[in-house]
């Protein structure tokens, strides 16, 4: 029923022939091997194959003179030539004879699924997993955006009419309140689904380290950096990237990314290779952006660029009808996860959770059902299981900086300054986190 | 019935810890026994001077004549991994064979100008060895952006998916 993508490879070297047989043959494509050009017309004669990659340098006939005979044969054969590095200007008349493209040997493993990728699309054998594809649609499906009130459903609503657009989208709301689940439903619900979305948290990142992690850098372009690195947008690549805490970038990197956008290409840092990359753009902040661009502090050109759509998500406090909803979810989720049986809720803490602002919305209720899960006494979750009236909720706790520094502290406490579990109970990455813990300073205390 | 059998190679004094936590995250992943054998190879005879990293076909031969009839063997090394064709690999098996190699050589974070992260290093690992015992299992590329199957050729993209085959891959596997 799937229809395999064929492949013919040419290559007088015999460990060439195997890996990439290999190779291929692991990506799914129906591989024939052929040991000089001869043997490969005579193959070509009895069947046909989708692509053709060929060795430009082979005894006897070379490669451009089987890409000359395979093109009379038939005019529409994808070609792709391999040539060694020295030998760049062959290949390059060989695109001229024809060929699709060309690699030089030996290959970045990304290099060439790139090519091949562009070359089935070529071919327009998308079909292929069209029913695979299907199946997957309702499965692979993003975590449950809960609630039932008017403010949730407008922002779903929202989220429908966006996601199948390419449009970029500008996602508003306080910190907390779930902007990233929102970007993966928007990601989920288009057809870029089955590319990933790349999240960056572009306000965890020094400038340098941003660059970096956006664009990639070659080996070398800094000390340490033995090996190439994929940049966010590079792996992004018919997917979407999320970027999140936007408005935090610098004026240089608002420069860049304005370019990005417009060309979709750029280089590795330390790199002068131009590499393209097709992706769609979804940010987040929790800053008032217009605001900063009629201060000067965000520019303009960009912030049209990147606000052709725009969804604010409300703070939890505003969408009071959503919190019993997400309490049972946040309990299911954690007496699961702890092996617990399930616990209920008594009124008097569901009161006091009701009236609650929630600085830190839907992060902030999720931490504190889990820690009274642990805390509590396994059947309910009393008023004294919250942490109202004291510990982060301390009347010293003003600020939401304050509140965030004793949160974190707790919950670092809590994992004995595991920095990867820390970070996933707070959902944030690692380097976020080691940011967080500079800027207050956080120490053991053991 | 569940007949897999998995055998760990360690070929470069991975601790035993270390060897313990991938063996239980292959049997989670795989179901059936999992076992591990520290051994040794010469490697000289499979190093490229010009390239100054080891060819991951020859490798693959070698561990080729060592295997355990009806295990599939995945040999774990600490070595800088090529084929001729490509700049680098992160491991290689045989597709629907027995054997397989990975190498936790370039997943080091260090390698790549950033922090050492240990625990980051093993899950990207176990995600290699995972997907290339899969191989051996017949499983080809998915394209199910969370499905360890899924190709990934840099360190960032094992950092993408996640350690678990997606139920398509999973079927798969138990249809053998
Ligand atoms: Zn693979
Ligand atoms: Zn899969």
């Amino acid at each position: 029923m799937e229809k395999k993508i064929s492949i013919l490879i040419v290559d007088d070297e015999e460990s060439v022939r195997d890996s990439l047989k290999n190779w291929f043959a692991e990506d799914g494509f129906r591989v024939a091997i052929a040991e000089n050009a001869r043997v490969a017309l005579s193959i070509l004669e009895s069947q046909g194959f989708d692509i053709i990659l060929t060795d430009l340098k082979m005894p006897g006939m070379d490669g451009l003179e089987l890409l000359k005979r395979i093109k009379t044969l038939n005019k529409d054969s994808i070609i792709i030539v391999m040539t060694a590095f020295a030998t760049v200007d062959t290949a390059v008349k060989a695109l001229k004879e024809g060929a699709f493209d060309y690699v030089t040997k030996p290959f970045d493993p990304d290099d060439l699924s790139h090519l091949i990728r562009n070359a089935s699309k070529q071919i327009a054998l998308s079909h292929e997993n069209e029913s695979l594809r299907q199946k997957v649609d309702a499965m692979d499906n993003v975590e449950n955006l809960i609630g039932k009130s008017e403010a949730l459903k407008k922002v779903l609503r929202e989220v429908e009419s966006v996601a199948p657009t390419n449009s970029s989208v500008i996602i508003t709301g306080e910190s907390g309140t779930g902007k990233e689940l929102i970007a993966r439903a928007i990601h989920a619900n288009s057809s870029r689904k089955f590319y990933p979305m790349v999240s960056v948290h572009c306000g965890a990142l020094t400038e340098s380290l941003l660059e970096s992690e956006l664009f990639g850098h070659e080996k070398g372009a800094f000390t340490g950096a033995l090996f190439n690195r994929k940049g966010r947008f590079e792996m992004a690549d018919s997917g979407t990237i999320f970027l999140d805490e936007i408005a935090t970038i610098s004026t240089k990197m608002q420069i860049e990314l304005l370019r990005v956008l417009e060309t979709k290409s750029f280089m590795r840092v330390g790199g002068n290779k131009e590499i393209r990359s097709d992706f769609r753009v979804i940010c987040a902040t929790n800053r008032d952006l217009k605001n900063m661009v009629e201060n000067g502090t965000f520019r303009e050109d960009l912030f049209y660029r990147l606000n052709v759509m725009n969804i604010h998500i409300p703070p939890l406090r505003d969408r009071v009808a959503d919190i019993p909803l997400l309490i049972d979810f946040f309990i299911q989720k954690y007496c699961s996860l702890m092996n617990k049986p399930l616990v209920s809720m008594d009124s008097a803490a569901l009161e006091r959770i009701l009236e609650y602002s929630f600085p830190g919305n839907i992060r902030e209720l999720e931490n504190m059902i889990e820690r009274a899960i642990v805390v509590g006494n396994g059947k309910k979750i009393l008023l004294k299981d919250l942490p109202f009236g004291k510990d982060v909720m301390d009347s010293s706790v003003e600020s939401l900086d304050d509140f965030e520094k004793a949160f974190i502290q707790q919950i670092l406490n809590k994992y004995s300054w595991n920095i990867s579990r820390t970070a996933q109970a707070l959902k944030v990455d690692r380097v976020t986190l080691y940011n967080k813990i500079k800027k207050y300073g956080l120490k053991t205390t053991k | 019935m569940n007949s897999k059998k998995i055998t760990l190679v360690s070929f470069r004094n991975f601790e035993k810890t270390f060897l313990k936590e991938i063996s239980k995250t292959v049997q989670q992943e795989f179901g059936g026994d999992v076992f591990i054998k520290e051994s040794y190879i010469d490697l000289s005879e499979c190093y490229d001077a010009g390239r100054r990293q080891y060819n991951g076909n020859k490798i693959l031969k070698e561990i080729n004549s060592m295997i355990i009839p009806g295990h599939k063997s995945i040999g774990l090394f600490n070595v800088d991994l090529f084929i001729p064709i490509l700049t680098f690999i992160f491991g290689q098996a045989q597709l629907g064979g027995l054997t397989a190699i990975a190498s936790i050589y370039r997943l080091k974070n260090e390698c790549y100008g950033m922090a050492k992260d240990e625990e980051l290093q093993m899950n990207r690992f176990k995600k290699v060895i995972i997907h290339e015992l899969g191989h051996t299992y017949g499983l080809t590329h998915c394209h199910l952006p969370s499905c360890v199957m899924r190709s990934g050729t840099y360190v960032e993209d094992l950092d993408q998916k996640k350690q678990h085959f997606c139920i398509l891959c999973l079927q798969k596997l138990k249809d053998g």
